[in-house]
Parts: C-alpha cells; sequence; structure tokens
C-alpha cells in the first residue's frame, strides 16, 4: 500500500496540473471578462435605444426596433458572429477603396467579437427594458408631468431608477447567457479563456483537464455575478414594501 | 396680473374620447380665493374637466387661459389638437399642483424627497432651502415625522396628505384635487379633509372634483353641478343645495345624501 501510493501520482493533483499553463489560461480569462463587460455595455445601450423605440410614438423607429429583435433572436449566435467576422471583412474591404483607402484592412477580432455579442444581447436586452419600462406605475409618470418635468426629466428621475428594479432579474438572466456566449469568440481567433485552453490542451493532451479548468472559471464568474445581482435587487427595491413584491 | 383676471378660465372646452364626448362646452372662471366643488354622476366628465386644466387631456376644442396667459394650441396632420409650445406647457403645469386620487406618489423616494423633486429638479429651488420648505409642509399636513418613510410604508391617509404636501410645495396659483379621497378607507377621509378645509380657510384657489357633499356645502365657496359634459348648475353652494334649479341636481343631492 504505502509503495503503491509513493508510485502512482495523486489523481486530482495530476489532473489539475497545468503544466505552466496556468498563467496564459489566466490571461484568456482576463480577455474573456473584457469582452463580456464591453458587450454588456453595448447590449446596454441598444437595449435602451431599442425600448424607448420601441414603446414610442414614431412608427418608423418602431418598426426598426421591431425588425431588429426579431432578426437577431431568430439567428443562432454562431452564425451571427461568423457572419459579422467575415462577412464584415469582405464588406469593408469592398468599401474601403471607395473612399480611397487602398490597404487591406483586417477586422480586428476584439471588436468584432464585442460588437457582435453587444448586438445579439441588445436585442435581448431591448424586450428586457421594454417589459419594466411598461412595469412602472403610469400615475407615477403622470404626477411627473402635471408637476411640470420635461419627458427627459421623467424618464430620469421616475421612469429609470424604477425600471431598473422591474429589470434586474431578467437583465441578470441576460448577463449570465452573455458571459457564456464570450466562448464563441474563439472561434474567430479572440485569444479567451476558451482558445487558451484549447491551445493548451492539443500541447499536453489533456482537454479534460483544461477545459474543466475553464468550466470552473466560468462558474466563479456566473456566481459572483449572481451574489451581485441580488445585493442590487435589494438596493433598488428600496420603498417597496416588502411583503407585497 | 390684476385683481380681476381669472387664475382659470375655460372657454367652450370640447373633449372627446372616440365616439364619446365627455365635455360638450364648459366654460368656467375661476377666481383668486375661490374654492370650487365640481359635482356630478361619475361619467359626467368632472376628472376629465379637471385634467383638461393642466393638459394631462388636451381639449379637442375650447381656450384655457391661467392666470390670463392662454395657452397655445396648434393642429396635427390629423387635425387633432396639440399644444404648440411643450415649455409653456411645463411652465403653466408648475404653477397648477395636482392631487390625484392614487396618490401617484413617487415609490423610489422617500415623503420629503417626493416634496423637494419638483421644486429641486423643475423650480431649481436650492436643495436646502427646498429641503427646509419641505419640513415644513409636511408639518402643516401633519406629518412631519414621516419625513423619511417611504410612501408603501404609509396609510393611505398619510400618503394623500405627503401629496398634498409635495403639492403644496411648489407654491402653486391653483390646486387641483382629483377625488382625493375616493381611494381612502372610510376612517382615514376625515384627515385629508381636515387639511382640505384649513388650505381652503388661507384663501387659496382650489378646484375639488368630489363625492364629498359636505366638504362641498360647508368648505367650498362654489359648487358646479357637471352631466353629461354640461355645466348644470354654478352657484354658491348653501343657496343650490336648498334650491337646486335641476331635476338632475335635486336627484343627484337625494341620492348622494
Amino acid at each position: 500500500m504505502v509503495s503503491l501510493r509513493v508510485s502512482t501520482p495523486h489523481p486530482v493533483r495530476t489532473m489539475l496540473n497545468l503544466q505552466g499553463y496556468g498563467p496564459s489560461i489566466l490571461e484568456g480569462t482576463i480577455l474573456s471578462l473584457e469582452v463580456s463587460i464591453a458587450s454588456l455595455g453595448i447590449a446596454m445601450l441598444l437595449g435602451i435605444i431599442g425600448a424607448l423605440s420601441k414603446l414610442s410614438n414614431s412608427k418608423p423607429l418602431r418598426l426598426v426596433a421591431q425588425l431588429y429583435t426579431t432578426i437577431i433572436r431568430g439567428i443562432p449566435d454562431l452564425v451571427l458572429m461568423l457572419l459579422v467576422f467575415f462577412g464584415g471583412q469582405v464588406f469593408i474591404n469592398q468599401i474601403g477603396p471607395l473612399v480611397g483607402y487602398d490597404e487591406y484592412i483586417d477586422i480586428n477580432p476584439f471588436i468584432a467579437g464585442v460588437s457582435t455579442i453587444g448586438f445579439i444581447f441588445g436585442a435581448y436586452m431591448t424586450e428586457t427594458f421594454r417589459g419594466a419600462i411598461l412595469a412602472v406605475s403610469k400615475g407615477q409618470l403622470e404626477a411627473g408631468s402635471a408637476y411640470g418635468m420635461s419627458n427627459f426629466l421623467v424618464f430620469r428621475r421616475i421612469t429609470l431608477p424604477q425600471m431598473i428594479r422591474h429589470a434586474l432579474p431578467a437583465f441578470g438572466n441576460n448577463w449570465l447567457v452573455l458571459i457564456k456566449t464570450t466562448a464563441l469568440v474563439s472561434i474567430i481567433g479572440l485569444d479567451d479563456m476558451v482558445r487558451k485552453a484549447g491551445l493548451a490542451a492539443g500541447a499536453t493532451r489533456k482537454p479534460f483537464t483544461f477545459y474543466l479548468v475553464v468550466a470552473i472559471n466560468y462558474l466563479i464568474i456566473t456566481t459572483v455575478s449572481i451574489y451581485l445581482l441580488k445585493y442590487l435587487e435589494k438596493r433598488y427595491s428600496v420603498g417597496v414594501r416588502e411583503a407585497s413584491d | 396680473m390684476t385683481d380681476n383676471t381669472a387664475s382659470i378660465s375655460l372657454i367652450n372646452i370640447h373633449k372627446k374620447f372616440g365616439e364619446n364626448e365627455v365635455l360638450r362646452g364648459i366654460s368656467l372662471d375661476a377666481y383668486k380665493g375661490d374654492v370650487i366643488s365640481v359635482l356630478g354622476p361619475s361619467g359626467s366628465g368632472k376628472s376629465t374637466l379637471l385634467r383638461c386644466i393642466n393638459l394631462l387631456e388636451i381639449p379637442d376644442q375650447g381656450r384655457l387661459l391661467v392666470s390670463g396667459e392662454e395657452v397655445k394650441m396648434k393642429q396635427n396632420r390629423s387635425g387633432i389638437n396639440q399644444p404648440a409650445d411643450s415649455r409653456q406647457v411645463e411652465q403653466i403645469r408648475t404653477r397648477l399642483a395636482m392631487v390625484f386620487q392614487q396618490f401617484n406618489l413617487w415609490s423610489h423616494m422617500t415623503i420629503l424627497e417626493n416634496v423637494i423633486e419638483a421644486p429641486v429638479h423643475v423650480l431649481k429651488i436650492p436643495k436646502k432651502q427646498a429641503v427646509e420648505n419641505g419640513h415644513h409642509y409636511l408639518e402643516k399636513v401633519g406629518i412631519a415625522d414621516k419625513w423619511d418613510a417611504y410612501p408603501a410604508h404609509l396609510s393611505g391617509g398619510q400618503q394623500q396628505r405627503a401629496a398634498i404636501a409635495r403639492a403644496l410645495a411648489v407654491e402653486p396659483e391653483v390646486m387641483l384635487f382629483d377625488e382625493p379621497t375616493s381611494a381612502l378607507d372610510p376612517e382615514l377621509v376625515g384627515e385629508v379633509l381636515q387639511v382640505m378645509r384649513t388650505l381652503a380657510e388661507e384663501g387659496r384657489t382650489m378646484i375639488v372634483v368630489t363625492h364629498e357633499m359636505g366638504f362641498a356645502r360647508e368648505v367650498s365657496s362654489r359648487v358646479v353641478f357637471l352631466d353629461h359634459g354640461l355645466i348644470m348648475e354654478d352657484g354658491d353652494p348653501l343657496h343650490l343645495f336648498d334650491n337646486p334649479q335641476t331635476e338632475r341636481f335635486k336627484t343627484f343631492i337625494q341620492a348622494m345624501v
């Protein structure tokens, strides 16, 4: 027994031996986070524009927003990303010479990835924000107008702070899915943690080890997010009767 | 502004919702210090009339003047009346504070924040002064100790008194009350009416849509009875209640008492 334990390495320790690829995976993880946060920024911006368009009085605006959410939500994320990256490349290089730019332009995969994910999740955020805006009490908005507030002031002082509470649960859901969607950027050549793990797995022939590490990393990020969102939900529920909501 | 300029002047106001003509030509002048009770069966158009005064509803026809200043109207492409200048509307609304049936306090703000919101963000009064005034008005309506509570934590009567403090805080020329006690439990009606009575005694100009016959009779200086979008009676409450001129008003009083 004793000699056996010495001669066979501990299975878990072996599995988690990253053979020097730890820092590389960490870099990938940081990149994944950067992609997530940058995409979220774009998604929120598009989401609020989309939601306000859908609720606006202007028919063309409503139509454009409807088209946007319908198309984006109907096409797989992976296909959209490939379309933007490769299609965008062709498009830009055909436009380039027309405006007097002759060199070949490479689309930066970070920008392509972030804008695609932002664009996709902007459609989901549009629906989330639209529902949240509709959930704000009409009477309270009317009270804002009745006291001489402009539409913008009503939005900033009443709609926005109240819609955050209504939006947070679905927003959190979108955020978790968005984080996981960033794994797709590895296919357009971004060195995120999935791609770094793939490279390490190929070199060491230990795919399980490296993909397990990636899985754990994602789990850590999403778990921290969940707790953060819980905190935010509590903060934005201030003034709401505990029993009723 | 001379003393004989009406604070509110409505001239031949019409308003339709779809096919339903809710106001069929209403003319009404309210002078400084008037406390006008607007009575009428439900569907008579009294709330719509009140909401036309601060342009929460836009009259289809007719003219509206606030202290002699006429609200500029234009017609849009479909021929529907619209305010020509949204700035003017906002400016006029700051002079007319409304108290709603459902209170409509902003639920994410404390009571004091509710009261100082319009003074600080619309009237641009320095926050320190607005807070000072805010406490003063909360004291006036008898809920000084609730300043840092949220609306959801107050009773209906307290919420409505907070809403009255919010209205007072903009120091309006006219206060508009849209059935202020209709959403309250019976035992809470008295405290709100008491506050309104105090305001009336101070000489504030008030237009009150109400079902409270006691208030109309004892507190208001003038009673207007609306039916089917028209003013049927208009006069001194003591005289009117004892000598109704129309059969409609007579039946209405009998049904209410």
